[in-house]
């Protein structure tokens, strides 16, 4: 039984992921309790929240992300998430879903085929799902980039279906850095508690790395595991 | 089995190498990159085998949303 006040979050940790140590630590500057989480365990702890952080899992051989998929810990979100569970996947996270079929459509090699790491701007365009209460419609947050295949990819009818469920949470605003179809950042599940995101929020919570916007995100997810796990307890 | 990027996906990759050939002098027209895969499977009922590797490709080797793939079978004595 996690404390309420500081939900627990679980980190997901899989051979290669590089960016979990630091998702837990902005977490937890945020009032979470995180935990990290091998990948080869078959059961969540109770948590309100998971994050599947970036990184190369399992080396990203193949297609990045598409191996990941068969881990005994993603059936264990899968299952979470099935039941409404939050689930925040960040750059490989995002792959990992995709190719997991926890999110719709597919993350390939940048357009420039370069590995981009650089701050981007980005624009809010959906507020009511628990990982951007924090935020405005329209808002703009800087957040960074590091990926070498970050290029979201939806086929027109996908697309189509996208907008028309307003699935598409965070865009590039006019500074796309990897050819992504519509300019799109980040996604959610047609339930909306399933996000991916190709931008680092946990690069981007202290003052002393340039921006806080990523705090905005990861607060909001805080938010929502503290609620959810106030309801479970009730 | 061969792995293609769908006709219509913009392949960097493809993208790349017809630049560089042209660079280097040669006329083309386009060049996709795609992936060989070559699988060792032990069976004597041909038809099985192709209906496993289908599986394969639909489980793993390749992304239905942007890949096709077409698979060969050869014999090996």
């Amino acid at each position: 039984m996690s404390d309420a006040r500081r939900p627990r979050v679980a980190v997901l940790v899989f051979p290669g992921s590089n960016d979990d140590r630091d998702a837990a630590l902005a977490l937890e500057g945020l009032g979470a309790d995180p935990l990290l989480v091998w990948h080869a365990e078959r059961k969540l702890p109770e948590v309100g929240a998971v994050v599947l952080p970036g990184g190369f899992s399992y080396g990203d051989y193949l297609r990045a992300g598409a191996i990941a998929r068969f881990s005994p810990a993603l059936r264990a979100v899968a299952d979470f998430a099935a039941e409404g569970g939050l689930v925040l996947g960040i750059c490989n996270g995002f792959q990992v879903l995709c190719e997991a079929g926890l999110l719709p459509g597919a993350l390939r090699p940048n357009e420039s085929l370069s590995f981009v790491c650089r701050d981007v701007a980005l624009r809010v365009e959906r507020t009511d799902t628990p990982f951007l209460t924090r935020c405005e419609t329209g808002q703009r947050l800087t957040i960074p980039v590091k990926h070498g295949e970050g290029c979201f990819f939806a086929d027109a009818d996908l697309l189509a279906e996208l907008d028309a469920a307003e699935q598409i949470v965070l865009r590039y605003d006019r500074d796309n850095p990897n050819g992504s179809v519509d300019d799109i950042a980040g996604i959610v599940n047609a339930e909306g508690n399933v996000m991916g995101l190709m931008p680092h929020p946990e690069h981007a919570v202290d003052p002393l790395l340039g921006s806080t916007d990523g705090a905005l995100i990861l607060s909001g997810l805080v938010e929502a595991a503290r609620e959810r796990l106030l309801a479970a307890t009730v | 089995m061969l792995v293609r990027p769908k006709p219509g996906i913009l392949d960097p990759q493809g993208k790349a190498v017809q630049n560089s050939l042209r660079h280097l002098g040669f006329t083309v027209e386009g060049a996709r990159v795609g992936r060989l895969v070559d699988l060792e499977v032990e069976t004597s009922d041909p038809e099985q085998a192709r209906a496993e590797v289908e599986r394969m490709c639909a489980e793993l080797l390749a992304n239905p949303l942007i890949e096709s793939y077409e698979i060969e079978l050869v014999e090996d004595s």
